[in-house]
């Protein structure tokens, strides 16, 4: 059965985030064949609807007015929903980012529909859309179908694979004027706190501290080794609760939950709020001082040792690797 | 000021999951308040005592979500409020309990409603956002400051670790992120007092719902845990010669860099 799947491309600072590539991979599996339709909301964002298509979708609909510089639930909601309103489609998705997470609720309440959250894989299977997302903060796993209404579903970011892009698709790029209004949220400041570089969600590589790195300090040595790699910074809450760094860098139970390629966790003890949030990550490294530490039963390679000692020698190592490869 | 607050009881962060016959084995694990929740309660109580009013505090679930709900009533909540779907209604999902929750605050004078941004269990996030929608008031996800001036509210959100200033108005709906406060624990003349404090009960007939009405839109078709991650691989040896071997084993064996 093929159906009409809109993806919402996310912007941030000027470029599509990879998620909205994931997503459009998403919806070619709930499409069955069936258009694939990207939407950009913004307040200058039509040059990426290009884009949107190299990376699989088959047309572009754009929404721009200057109310919808930044995110709002309520002009991104209306935007959404006069999209919805003019394609009609049978399924939805979007990334589970800050946007996604804050907007798509929103969106299902006013089409009375059912929202698949944080979905990460989609596949077709006994005639049914299956998307398949982690519940206990990746402790479980849900096989999750739609049964009534529209296919509507959140994907996270990192987990299902992008079409590769193909610069000689074309495809048509129209946009559809909505008059924005009545905003009841009005953002005043942005005070930017996120490490520069690197997003954690969607990190391939990631260096986590814990208590071990005893201060503010200590994260330095971890900050070096990430930027090596191309990586972002994480940390146990252990480490945010004796104030060495900030909350929005916590990974676990109740922070994030990440899935990188490698995650380096270093003077982290592996308590089991933390082990939720990283122990489906595909390679772990544990660097603690402790033989006896929970996190070497995770860890697919373990060094017992120093931090101090070890992170900035790791550092050198992978320097030489990239000076030779 | 008329104060609610969404609560849902979940399992002990400390729990292991164990499976049996497809389904979460529920048996002997320890619940406790979302720790979001927690966040959520703490504020609307400094709230309460800082601008006068009530707190109610509401929970949909089954009858063993009353001892979460005297738990907040200890921490300092007037009210509770526990709505009993369990002998109506057999698949939910997030539509199901925001239709439920927004049917019993439409007959009411909200001012503020607070949850916590997601719950543990689930982790979808949903349910403080459609219950905003379906009330028609404006609502901001994942906050980490409240200030309130009369019906003018500042809040702050945090958006994967940048914060945002936004200014918005009573009523309106908000959930919160960790760092919004420093959740007490219950006090011993606390916990007597709650004992005292109203519970109401209500079920789907209390607020004129059928089954029909809230039936899922979406269904789990099967539970499973991730493949068990063996214990790898402790090196030894001199330092140096486990962090050349590290990086040689993470390139060439693991190829992750
Ligand atoms: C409701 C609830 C929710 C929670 N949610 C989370 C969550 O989301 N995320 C989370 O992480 N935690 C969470 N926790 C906390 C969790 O239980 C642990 O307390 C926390 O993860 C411990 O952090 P840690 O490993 O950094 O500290 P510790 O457990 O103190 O471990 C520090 C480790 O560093 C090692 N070490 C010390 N010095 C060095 C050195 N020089 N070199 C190498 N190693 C060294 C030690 O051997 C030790 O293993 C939660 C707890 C509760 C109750």
């Amino acid at each position: 059965m093929s159906r009409k799947v809109l993806v919402l491309g996310e912007v941030r600072e000027g470029s599509l985030r990879n998620v909205s590539f994931e997503a459009i991979s998403a919806a070619k599996t709930v499409a069955e064949g069936g258009e694939v339709v990207g939407v950009l909301i913004g307040d200058a964002v039509s040059a990426l609807g290009s884009e949107l298509i190299k990376y699989g979708a088959d047309r572009v609909v754009i929404v721009e007015d200057e109310k919808l510089k930044q995110y709002t639930s309520d002009g991104y909601s209306q935007a959404l929903l006069a999209v919805i309103d003019q394609e009609k489609p049978e399924g939805i998705i979007i990334g589970h980012t800050a946007l996604g997470k804050d907007l798509s609720p929103r969106i299902a309440g006013k089409l009375s529909s059912g929202l698949i959250s944080d979905a990460t894989a989609v596949e077709v299977a006994g005639g049914n859309v299956v998307f398949t997302r982690p519940i206990y903060s990746g402790k479980a796993f849900e096989k999750k179908i739609v049964t009534d209404g529209i296919i509507f579903a959140t994907v996270r970011p990192n987990n299902i694979a992008p079409l590769e892009k193909d610069e000689s698709r074309n495809g048509e790029v129209a946009s559809l004027s909505v008059d924005i209004k009545d905003l009841r949220t009005i953002i005043k400041e942005v005070v930017r706190k996120a490490a520069e570089g690197v997003d954690l969600s969607e990190a391939k590589v990631i260096v986590s501290g814990g208590r071990g790195v005893k201060s503010a300090d200590g994260f330095k040595p971890l900050k070096e080794l990430a930027d090596v790699l191309g990586g972002a910074v994480g940390a146990s809450r252990g480490a945010c609760d004796a104030e060495y760094c900030d909350y929005s860098m916590q990974i676990g139970q109740t922070g994030k939950v990440v899935t990188p390629d490698l995650y380096i966790a270093c003077g982290i003890s592996g308590a089991i709020q933390h082990l939720a949030g990283m122990s489906n990550s595909k390679v772990i490294v544990a660097i603690n001082k402790d033989p006896e530490a929970n996190i070497f039963k995770v860890a697919d390679y373990g060094i017992v040792g120093d931090l101090f000692e070890v992170v900035p020698m790791l550092t050198e190592e992978f320097k030489k690797l990239k000076v030779h490869s | 000021m008329n104060i609610y607050v969404l609560m849902k009881r979940t399992f002990d962060t400390e729990e292991k999951i164990v499976l049996s016959g497809g389904k979460i084995n529920e048996d002997g694990a320890e619940f406790i308040i979302n720790p979001y929740d927690e966040y959520a309660i703490e504020e609307a109580i400094q709230v309460r005592d800082a601008h006068g009013g009530e707190v109610t505090v509401i929970s949909v679930g089954n009858e063993e979500a009353e001892k979460q709900l005297r738990t907040a009533l200890a921490m300092g909540a007037d009210k509770a409020v526990l709505i009993n779907t369990e002998d109506d209604i057999e698949n939910s999902d997030q539509y199901t309990t925001a239709k439920v929750i927004a049917e019993y605050l439409k007959e009411k004078e909200v001012d503020l409603i607070l949850g916590g941004n997601v719950a543990i269990d689930g982790g979808t996030g949903q349910v403080g956002p459609r219950v905003a929608e379906l009330l028609n008031i404006p609502y901001v996800t994942t906050i980490t400051k409240l200030d309130i001036d009369g019906t003018k509210v500042t809040v702050t959100r945090d958006v994967e670790g940048d914060s945002e200033i936004i200014e918005t108005s009573l009523p309106l709906l908000v959930t919160a992120q960790q760092g919004l406060n420093e959740p007490r624990y219950p006090s011993l003349p606390g916990i007597m007092k709650a004992k005292k404090k109203p519970l109401e009960e209500l079920e789907l007939d209390d607020l004129d719902l059928e089954e029909d009405d809230v039936e899922a839109k979406t269904k789990t078709i099967e539970i499973f845990l991730p493949p068990k991650k063996e214990a790898g691989k402790v090196l030894s040896g001199e330092l140096t010669d486990q962090v050349k071997e590290l990086v040689y084993l993470l390139h060439t064996e693991a190829k992750v860099v």
